[in-house]
């Protein structure tokens, strides 16, 4: 899409005033009358039979409304649905029913047990303190390895085993590559458990209408549509008498692409007890009980010729899922198997998973979701191969790369990659970095005794999620585009950002595509009784596929505002254009008719052509014909203090290529965010759980997320690759930095102690244990 | 407990629990919602606020113990309808994305200037260290308070 | 946080009554970051709530020629940011740097960190190494603790059923010393996993006259690393290295979780000690 007025321009967010203000509304600020406080009892157990539970003492204390158990809404609100559990794709799958209260036992340390509803947030806690239930306590199991272990504690009893699923996929020949392999190189990786941690937790404002028989769900979600639909089937309710609103979201991250206990356990109170209430999330609660990300760890094998051409991959490996599935807990790991060919040639591929039922909470989408895996395997397995071979880790890149003219491809997993030129990313970057230099420095300072490290991630994932035959809720994305009378233009997206700046860079493609100030676009999202059913945001799908629905509404919109100027000027449709925002014919501006002008027409009904309909509104459904496949080169160049094993991170240089860009400033913005994710992982996080399933980094004095002096100033670049998936040739950033750094860091950490014979060490990169490693030789 | 503050300049006077958290007071009474509450550990900063002049997280703070301050929350900085600089750097700089933690930032990037009117990059990203972000990887929010430095030294 | 009742008394005297009547269902409050997080945790529920903020004289902060006095309700920010301690003691104001988050030192205080002891806090390690006394009311009066009497276990003092305290006294370091204080934020509460404080005091030959070492976050309590300072007395920079390696000798327990082992603790402590014994000779000469 060429570079017009708006689109390609570093225009500042039309989100922003109401945020810097303090003047947003996030979930917790919506205040309604009479509204009671919900608190949540949670297990402190990892796996213990439920007894009995007394609620008397609670519900006597002063200013509490109600007390429910497990027992109490067995049999009014249905199952936390799965969408990813079709026995097709997971042969043999279990499903085990996933209460919103436990009922008979408790399968992981914060799984919700019972409900207070009282008059104030103080109280509602004071009350669960007084909630006596008769726990006993069974063994637990913190791991896959532990799950799958002979005379292992069952954790679904309906079955005899904790395997949750399998799943495997496979291309090319992988046992013919392996036997034609000069080396078989094998590495154990681990994929560490994440917290997602967006910085609102999640939370609930529910209100019943009586009178209308609506039920009014405010959530902080990504995907207010599918929640209604669910929340609808688990309460029993029409789906056009329930209304959800995804307010002001304070990020999600994938956390928040998901149907929670709390969203209907809260609509059942709102209507049963016939006041509205409100359930916050602690950060607490949310570490044990908002959905977590990764915790994979498998074997991998490469097979691999003398001169680092690689032939094939075979993965092994066991996902830790927790004790229930979330929306889309099965299909996260389905997604690592898709992209393991990461941006290299060999198609002999294949991937054998089993997943395990743990007692802890379930794994689902973290952004990247499935993909980071794939990347961080295969980034890490290059470098691998390069220090067994004794071969530059640059140069087994660029031998086994595709090459720019072999697109569209099809990898060994069958996706097919849209559009990519993966060394004019790696060249840039390697350009920014001065490499030769780099590498000199480095040669330098270990001859002092420090050690200096520089990392590759040349990386390329899979986002525009996605065509619909491929997901399991449906992949394509609607909008509305409407012109009132007076030429303001309000557009209705399915999409449900927060954060990522879609009133922004929507508002600029409709600015260019149908001349109008971009003050008199308005973006509306987020609320089932005003936008048409949409899917929402993650996967880095949100301007890929939303933004697609809405360029083909506006153009439709566009086509009938183009027939009305040439009825009103006189000419053909076709000799229209958009001269200063003004309709004209060509050549002739100074008669030129405004859009408002010709929205005035088209509402009054009067002066249309002939079969015109009046109003000047139009929808558009877009299914995507692919996904889109972002790509780059981020290079890390990071110190380890010798002493310590403290991991300094000197430069970080990440040249992306999302395709065409919208707005660069709110690229930039997802490319930073995303790096520090994936610094994050490397180097920071890590959900931890004891023997006995409890979580002992279930907060932020425990969990460290990444701060402003954990980073030097990133150094961006771009190259542009358009996808030809969508007539805007974007791909989408959301998840790319996430992707993309996780693998750089930790290659960068391990090239700076290859002086001491390091090959491999699994995140994140504790100085301890890089210190431990420094002694050991 | 009977207590009197000024919020934003405007003095005011309230009954409330010994328990109750400033921050909640704030929110709940008060009724200002800019400041928001992110963790309980006093670790993320997303209910900072300025006490008495000094940018304090408000959810270690009793609302007992302020009585007879003077709070400033992220409402009161914007003046006659004009964006403080800061506030102004965090919208030209792109300091923010799903804008939860902004106040709190917003606030701490207050304290900062007010201290050390020229931060050099190190400084800004000490001074804003207890504030957690998880969107933006911090670049654009120290780009904010350089901008909003400049603007205010000149 | 359960309900209590909450007395803010505007002078000591009256705040000590208010310790004696209501015993242990009190909590004294101060800057409350300690105290609070325990509340909302429900760790702590005290029925009574004694907040010492509104105590007249609790809060300065001195730097006399002699004496160095720091009110028990001073904030780090208060010691941090004061115009004479910089040149005075700059391990004062350099700990208080290292402590929390800005927002964090404003509010926090000196006295509240050295009650509440934490096996992880950084003024232990500081009033260890500078030999500070410590001020206690109590309901038999006024007494006085050196700091290497009043840190005895993780979260334990020497401080008394009814006894508060008050202040901190520190006698100001000759011209020839130094001081510095180095430490290791685990990563995730910025708490230390290793912190050291060393305040060196050089004879004319440029040899340590005298060398105080504290360590924090190692053991279940802030010790001095006496082994260290045997070590370097009498000797000059050259020694630093041998002496540093002393710095975990005699702990018998050492701190030990995910995020460091007590091996690594001990490895810190020594390399942090070899750090603050290097900087702070260097600023005594």
């Amino acid at each position: 899409m060429p570079v017009s007025k708006s689109v390609g321009a570093r225009i500042k967010r039309r989100e922003d005033p109401r945020l810097i203000q303090g003047l947003a509304h996030y979930v917790d600020d919506i205040k309604l009358p009479n509204l009671l406080h919900v608190a949540i009892l949670r297990s402190p157990y990892a796996h213990a039979r439920i007894n009995g539970i007394n609620t008397d003492a609670a519900q006597n204390l002063s200013g509490v409304k109600s007390v429910v158990t497990g027992d109490d809404v067995k049999d009014v609100i249905g199952g936390i649905p799965c969408a990813a559990t079709d026995p097709e794709g997971f042969p043999g799958i279990k499903v085990p029913h996933h209460p919103v209260l436990a009922t008979g036992k408790v399968r992981f340390v914060g799984e919700p047990v019972a409900a207070v509803a009282a008059t104030d947030a103080y109280i509602a806690q004071d009350a669960l303190d007084l909630i006596e239930v008769d726990y006993e306590p069974l063994d637990a199991i913190n791991s896959a390895e532990a799950a799958f272990a002979d005379g292992a504690p069952i954790i679904h009893e309906d079955w005899d085993d904790n395997m949750a699923f399998t799943w495997s996929i496979a291309g090319g020949d992988v046992d013919a590559a392996f036997a034609e392999a000069d080396h078989v190189v094998s590495q154990r990786i681990d994929h560490q458990r994440l917290v997602p941690n967006p910085m609102e937790t999640r939370g609930v404002v529910a209100q019943y209408l009586p009178g209308k028989d609506q039920l009014n769900l405010w959530s902080s979600t990504q995907i207010p549509h599918l929640l209604r639909t669910q929340i609808s089937v688990m309460l029993s309710m029409a789906e056009n008498h329930v209304r959800v609103i995804a307010p002001e979201v304070g990020g999600g991250f994938g956390c928040k692409l998901n149907v929670y206990a709390e969203e209907a356990l809260l609509g059942h109170m709102a209507k049963y007890l016939g006041q509205p209430v409100k359930w916050i999330e602690g950060r607490r609660e949310n570490f044990l009980h908002t959905i977590h990300g990764r915790d994979q760890t498998g074997d991998v094998e490469l097979a691999v010729k003398d001169d680092g051409t690689i032939l094939g991959l075979r993965y092994t490996v066991s996902a830790d899922v927790g004790a229930y599935y979330q929306l889309l807990t099965p299909a996260i790991p389905t997604l690592t198997g898709l992209m393991l060919c990461g941006s290299y040639t060999f198609k002999n591929v294949q991937m054998n998973l089993k997943a395990a039922f743990t007692n802890k909470m379930a794994t689902d989408a973290y952004r990247g979701a499935g993909r980071p895996e794939a990347t961080y395997l295969i980034e890490r397995m290059i470098d691998v191969v390069a220090h067994d071979l004794d071969l530059d880790p640059l140069e087994v890149r660029r031998k086994n790369f595709i090459g720019k003219d072999a697109f569209p491809y099809e990898t060994g997993t069958a996706v097919a990659y849209d559009s990519g030129d993966y060394t004019a990313a790696l060249d840039k970057a390697l350009k920014i970095a001065d490499y030769d230099a780099l590498r000199e420095q480095q040669a330098e300072l270990r001859e002092e005794g420090r050690y200096l490290g520089i990392g590759f991630s040349t990386y390329v994932e899979i986002c525009g999620m996605g065509p619909s035959a491929a997901m399991p809720a449906g992949g394509w994305e609607s909008s509305t585009v409407r012109v009132d009378p007076t030429g303001k233009v309000t557009v209705l997206t399915g999409v449900s950002p927060h954060g990522q700046g879609q009133e922004t860079t929507f508002a600029q493609l409709i600015a260019d595509g149908l001349g109008v100030d971009i003050d008199d676009i308005r973006i509306i999202h987020g609320d089932t009784d005003t936008v048409q059913y949409g899917i929402g945001t993650f996967g880095s799908r949100a301007t890929a596929v939303g933004g697609t629905a809405m360029v083909h509404a506006m153009g439709k919109v566009k086509d009938k505002v183009i027939n009305i100027a040439a009825h009103l000027l006189e000419s053909n449709p076709q000799d229209i254009v958009i001269e200063d925002d003004k309709y004209c014919v060509r050549g002739a501006p100074e008669s030129g008719l405004t859009l408002g002008e010709i929205a005035m027409v088209a509402h009054v009904g009067v002066e249309l052509p002939e079969g015109t309909e009046p109003g000047l509104a139009e929808s558009h459904f877009f299914e995507p014909p692919n996904f889109t496949y972002p790509f780059g080169t981020h290079i890390a160049v990071v110190e380890v203090d010798a002493d310590t094993g403290e991991v300094e991170i000197q430069r970080y240089i990440a040249v992306d290529d999302c395709g065409n860009i919208i707005n660069p400033l709110i690229v930039e913005g997802q490319v930073h965010g995303g790096i520090a994710q994936g610094v994050g992982q490397a180097l920071y996080e890590e959900a931890i759980y004891d023997e006995s399933g409890q979580m002992i980094t279930g907060s932020f004095m425990d969990y460290a997320l990444p701060k402003a002096h954990n980073f030097p100033r990133f150094e961006l670049a771009n190259t542009v690759t358009p996808s030809p998936v969508n007539p805007m040739g974007v791909k989408g950033v959301g998840e790319a930095g996430t992707i993309g750094s996780t693998p750089a860091i930790a290659n960068a950490v391990i090239d700076a102690l290859k002086p001491f014979g390091v090959r491999h060490i699994d995140l994140p990169l504790r100085p301890e244990k890089l210190w431990k490693l420094m002694q050991e030789t | 407990m009977k207590i009197e503050v000024t919020v934003n300049g405007e003095h005011q006077s309230y009954d409330v629990e010994p328990r109750m958290l400033l921050v909640h007071f704030l929110r709940e009474v008060v009724g200002l919602t800019g400041t928001h509450v992110g963790c309980e550990t006093s670790l993320c900063g997303a209910c900072s606020v300025m006490l008495n002049g000094d940018a304090v997280k408000s959810c270690t703070v009793l609302a007992v113990q302020a009585d007879g301050a003077e709070i400033t929350t992220i409402e009161g900085l914007a003046q006659n309808g004009e964006l403080h600089p800061i506030q102004e750097g965090f919208w030209e700089c792109h300091g923010l994305q799903c804008g939860f933690c902004t106040p709190g930032m917003i606030i701490a990037a207050h304290q900062l200037l007010e201290r050390n009117p020229k931060p050099n990059e190190a400084d800004i990203r000490r001074g804003i260290e207890g504030n957690l972000c998880r969107c933006t990887g911090y670049q654009h929010i120290v780009d904010a308070v350089q901008y909003a430095s400049k603007k205010m030294t000149r | 946080m359960t309900p209590f009742d909450y007395h803010a008394p505007k002078t000591l005297r009256s705040a000590m009554r208010l310790v004696q009547e209501f015993g242990d269902d009190a909590k004294v409050l101060a800057g409350g970051h300690s105290l609070i997080p325990s509340m909302k945790l429900r760790l702590a529920a005290p029925s009574v709530v004694i907040d010492l903020g509104g105590v007249a004289g609790l809060k300065r902060v001195t730097a006399g020629n002699e004496t160095i006095t720091i009110g028990a309700l001073a904030t780090h920010y208060a010691v941090e940011s004061h115009r004479l301690l910089p040149s005075k003691c700059s391990l004062l104001p350099e700990t208080a740097a290292e402590i929390g988050d800005a927002q964090v030192r404003n509010r926090g205080t000196v006295g509240g960190s050295i009650a509440h002891a934490d096996p992880a806090a950084d003024w232990p390690a500081t009033m260890l190494a500078l030999d500070a006394q410590f001020d206690i009311a109590g309901p038999d009066g006024e007494r006085a603790v050196a700091a290497s009497d009043f840190f005895v276990d993780l979260f334990i003092t020497d401080l008394q059923p009814g006894e508060v305290l008050t202040g901190i006294r520190i006698a100001t370091p000759p011209e020839n010393s130094g001081g510095a204080y180095v430490k290791m934020r685990q990563s995730a509460s910025g708490f230390a996993l290793a912190g050291v404080a060393a305040q060196v005091t050089l004879d004319d030959a440029g040899n340590c006259a005298s060398v105080a070492v504290g360590v924090t976050g190692v053991a279940p309590a802030a010790y001095r690393a006496h082994a260290v300072e045997d070590a370097l007395v009498g000797q000059g920079i050259d020694a630093v290295a041998d002496a540093a390696a002393h710095a975990a000798d005699g702990v018998e327990e050492f701190q030990e979780d995910h995020h460091a082992s007590g091996d690594y603790r001990a490895h810190l402590a020594r390399v942090f000690t070899q750090r603050a014994l290097s900087q702070a000779i260097d600023r005594a000469a």
